[in-house]
């Protein structure tokens, strides 16, 4: 079940690149493409749906399903879920079947456009379902690959540019990470890929210069993806130029690679080193909130401003997994919950963030342009638009009752238990994501309406449903989140030790 | 070696050799008595040999390892894929040269010069003899100096050759006087009579012996300091032969290379730093030339130089990993299929070769282009296509015999790949086409096309490859 949601958009990707391409020509026919590709996005969907209502939370991976691919090596095809991997797997089920739903400009290229959102689709499923550092590796870089094209050939300003800046140093950060998996393949006893057996083994302990190297060679990988800073560079031009809808994608799903990368192995398969480092982590983690909120604050960009804000929120992941892997006795139950927070906020990152590119890409294409002073008052003409706005907004600055508080309240509740200074500063970042919403929100929406945009036209029904079905889970794992609580709880407990 | 080894039972060992011999004569026959429009018919004939003999390597693969007629010749599993690679390599280049040539009328005896190259690469795979490699070398070379310079009337061709000679010339002369002093350190020419023979404190004959004998397989292999013919060879020559000089010779190379440094006494030579430094300066120097070059086979070929220094990474590792041979191998089946790829669209598209035009083809020629992408993505080193499993070896033998600073030089190189092989892809998808892409036709099409599928084919399903190169042995007595 889990190979089929991985392989049905990847097969179906393959299906729409050989299509006779004189049946694809007109409006029409674009339409017909996108509705057909969006239905094929919902079945991974429904089959990790099915999947989640299997689950049975005993802490280990379920659901497995292996077969042996270079078994002199060690190498095999493992999937499975956990209370990690299901709910992003879900979330990228969820973010794919808007984004692929929502209108873009095609650039009379349709076949290929959805050809690659759906290859893309199948990947990111699988990177978060693999249970195989080489089959992890293998749907990390063909992801790269698909998000180049999908820049460079839909993108807009210096897309090209863009394009090339992100697939050179997401690649860049790619190699270390390689090297890093081989470097702990080679010390598993028998050598060994999987992952569920590297993490049985432990075979690296700390305090070697070699588990150093391979932990700062895994380190630089995640963080280049995540992004952390100093290593976000890549992350402004790549979002700004970017088609919304795959904007969205970056953001919602390619960013947790890195994230979800930082758990499932380097402080599952190195939990020691992880430990001795994660001062200095979370220090990193806390410059990144308030630098990612400060830099965020200076737009004036639309898209950038919200990529700014990406990489704040990234920050209070990396803060909470910091916090979950410290080695501190006696505080298993505030690292659960740091750890909790930590993949809550991935979750709802994907969903908000998400929603919020799509927003913009909806604005410049009525707009034409992400210069957030050009607008003004748009309430009086968009009154959809401001409302899913408004809402994806306050739950990216943390309003209660909204999917991001109930992470971050959970991170920062952890780290006020282990490193309470780094909170308080940490702290700092939400008040400023606050100031920098409510402006964006005033700019775009409240105000007097200049003359040109006396007709802009609102949502239309595709989008207003598309985004409704992100602020609809936004609102409910706000208001009622036990049913995914439970789900990373049973992941998160055991992985810390909690009694 | 076997004590009862008669002519007999020797001559079942070089069986594909054999058949190649008398398939090049039996081509050369044709090529004599055919009239002028049915020179073409040597392709057919050329192609039959080639497959005959491909056949006889892969049905030797199961018998023992061994090697024969008196120490100079082995017969494991290793030379026995290399033959297979190297083979495989010419049937796709027949099929690339049929179209190419079609309208020259005096084209069938360039496959028997394209069968007896192959040959040579063959012995350089099998040679455990220093005697033999010269002889390997200097068929491999002379024949591939002819095969660049096929185009008579074509400077461009003339000077490719010229240069190509003359680095020949010089390196084979080395390597002879190499030869000369190791012979006269351990007495035998045989590696095996090198391996029992050499003093291991040989002083400074030993070094400079190693180091002329590995000039010329530099040569060869297309590594610094002896790189220099590549990128002429591949923008001058016929691009069929640009196809099969930067492949072909390279994987005999590589295997003779690979006996000889086992053949050394550990570490009395240095030769594995020796290996290790002309293995990063050789991938080092192919990528930074390959950064602003505008002319796609010039380009190609400066990548086959930062290639082979990819692929120096396992003959490193030789002998203390048990995981260096299969590296070696795969790199080298990769390598082939990616490099055939490449030219083959190159041939394809009538051996155009500025950047710009390719502006675009990704709308005109979607199949050739996706050929081009596998191909260059796979050097990359992209998962799932071969070139990254190749790479994956690499690094992992590289760390393993604690060289993972050459790891680190190679994954840094890789990094700057991506911006030149980029610069070629990014007009072909995104760029507008500037008028009709003419190709060149069917034979040469299925060979792109083949070597392409490959690329995937060989990478997904990696295990039996893997497998069976983990089971090659490389035997030197």
């Amino acid at each position: 079940m889990l190979t089929a949601a991985i392989f049905v958009p990847i097969i179906a990707s393959v299906g729409f690149a050989i299509l006779p391409r004189g049946r694809t020509a007109g409006p029409g026919a674009e339409r017909r493409v996108q509705v057909l590709a969006t239905v094929i996005s919902a079945l991974p969907l429904v089959l990790v749906a099915a999947s989640w209502l299997g689950f049975r939370g005993t802490g280990a991976f379920e659901q497995v399903e292996a077969v042996d691919w270079i078994p002199t090596l060690g190498i095999g095809y493992r999937v499975g879920v956990d209370g990690l991997s299901l709910p992003l797997a879900a979330m990228t089920a969820v973010v794919f079947v808007v984004a692929i739903a929502f209108p873009v400009d095609l650039r009379g290229r349709p076949v290929p456009y959805f050809a690659l959102m759906l290859f893309l689709e199948g990947i990111s499923i699988g990177l978060f379902l693999a249970l195989d550092l080489f089959l992890f590796f293998v749907f990390w870089d063909v992801s790269l690959v698909a998000m180049y094209f999908l820049i460079g050939a839909w993108g807009h300003g210096d897309a090209q540019r863009s394009a090339l800046k992100f697939f050179l140093y997401t690649f860049a950060g790619s190699l270390p990470l390689l090297l890093a998996i081989l470097g702990l393949y080679l010390v598993t006893e028998p050598r060994t890929f999987d992952m569920a057996q590297i993490i049985r083994q432990q075979p690296l302990p700390a305090g070697s210069p070699y588990a150093i190297l391979v932990f700062i060679g895994f380190f630089i990988g995640f963080a280049i993806k995540t992004p952390l800073v100093p290593v976000h560079t890549w992350l402004p031009p790549a979002h700004v130029d970017a088609p919304g809808p795959a904007s969205a994608i970056l953001a919602g799903v390619l960013l947790k690679m890195g994230t979800y990368g930082f758990v499932r192995i380097l402080m599952a398969m190195m939990p020691d080193t992880w430990a001795q480092l994660s001062l200095p982590i979370a220090i990193l983690a806390v410059v990144a909130i308030v630098y990612g909120a400060l830099v965020a604050l200076a737009q004036t960009n639309l898209k950038r401003a919200i990529a700014y804000t990406s990489v704040n929120h990234m920050g209070y992941v990396i803060l909470g997994l910091a916090v979950a892997g410290a080695a501190v006795t006696g505080q298993e139950a505030a690292r659960a919950i740091a750890l909790t927070g930590a993949t809550v906020e991935m979750v709802a990152h994907g969903l908000i963030t998400g929603g919020l590119f799509l927003v913009s890409g909806a604005i410049l294409a009525r707009g034409g342009t992400y210069e957030m002073d050009e607008y003004g008052g748009l309430l009086t003409r968009a009154r959809s638009l401001t409302g899913l706005t408004a809402v994806l907004a306050f739950a990216s600055l943390g309003l209660p009752g909204l999917a991001g508080f109930v992470a971050e309240i959970q991170v920062f509740v952890g780290t006020l238990a282990i490193y309470p200074v780094l909170a308080g500063v940490g702290l700092l970042g939400i008040v400023i994501t606050a100031a920098l919403f409510l402006r964006m929100l005033q700019k775009l929406f409240l105000g007097s309406l200049p003359e040109r945009w006396r007709s802009f036209p609102d949502l239309t029904r595709v989008e207003t449903a598309g985004l409704g079905l992100l602020v609809f889970l936004v609102v409910l794992i706000g208001v009622a989140p036990a049913w995914l609580l439970g789900v990373v709880d049973s992941f998160a407990g055991p992985f810390v030790g909690r009694p | 070696m076997t004590g009862q080894a008669t002519m007999a039972t020797m001559v079942t060992d070089v069986l594909p050799e054999i058949v190649l011999v008398a398939g090049g004569v039996l081509v050369l026959l044709y090529a004599l008595l055919a009239p002028r429009r049915l020179q073409g018919g040597a392709a057919v004939v050329a192609m039959l040999v080639a497959v005959a003999a491909l056949t006889v390597a892969l049905a030797m693969l199961p018998g023992t390892e061994l090697v024969t007629f008196f120490g100079t010749y082995a017969r494991d599993r290793t030379a026995l894929w290399a033959k297979i690679i190297v083979l495989a390599a010419t049937v796709a280049v027949i099929g690339l040269s049929a179209p190419w040539f079609r309208r020259d009328p005096r084209h069938g005896e360039y496959y028997t010069l394209l069968l007896f190259s192959s040959l040579g690469a063959i012995l350089l795979a099998g040679a455990t003899d220093l005697k033999e490699l010269v002889v390997a070398m200097l068929l491999s070379s002379a024949t591939g100096f002819v095969l660049s310079a096929y185009h008579r009337r074509s400077s461009q061709a003339a000077e490719a050759a010229i240069k190509y000679y003359l680095i020949g010339a010089l390196a084979n002369s080395a390597m002879l006087f190499g030869v000369a002093l190791l012979f006269g350190l351990a007495g035998s020419t045989t590696l095996g009579g090198l391996a029992a023979g050499l003093p291991s404190d040989g002083g400074l004959a030993l070094v400079i012996g190693v180091g002329l004998v590995v000039v010329g397989l530099a040569f060869k292999i297309g590594a610094v300091p002896a790189h220099a013919w590549v990128p002429d060879v591949a923008q001058g020559a016929p691009a069929p032969v640009a196809a099969f000089v930067t492949t072909v010779p390279k994987v005999g190379g590589f295997i003779f290379l690979a006996r000889f440094v086992i053949a050394l006494p550990p570490d009395a030579a240095g030769w594995q730093p020796l290996v290790a430094v002309l293995a990063a300066a050789t991938m080092t120097l192919g990528n930074l030339a390959c950064l602003w070059q505008d002319d796609l086979r010039r380009l190609l070929g400066w990548s086959a130089v930062s290639q082979t220094g990819y692929g120096l990474m396992a003959v490193v590792a030789l002998g203390s990993s048990d995981l260096a041979v299969p590296a070696l191998l795969f790199f080298l089946l990769a390598y082939v299929l990616g490099n055939l790829a490449a030219f083959g669209v190159v041939v394809e598209l009538r051996g155009r070769t500025a950047l710009a035009d390719v502006a675009g083809i990704g709308e005109r020629r979607p199949a050739l282009t996706a050929a081009l992408a596998i191909s260059f993505l796979s050097f990359i080193g992209v998962p799932p296509l071969n070139g990254f499993v190749a790479k994956l070896l690499l690094f992992l033998v590289a760390i393993q015999v604690g060289y993972a600073w050459l790891a680190v030089a190679a994954a840094v190189n890789t990094v700057v790949s991506i911006f030149y092989y980029v610069r070629v892809l990014a007009p072909a998808y995104f760029g507008r086409p500037a008028g009709t892409v003419a190709v060149l036709g069917r034979p040469a099409a299925s060979a792109t096309f083949a070597a392409a599928a490959a690329v995937v084919v060989t990478g997904v399903a990696a295990e039996p490859f893997v497998a069976a190169f983990a089971a090659a042995g490389l035997v030197i007595r």
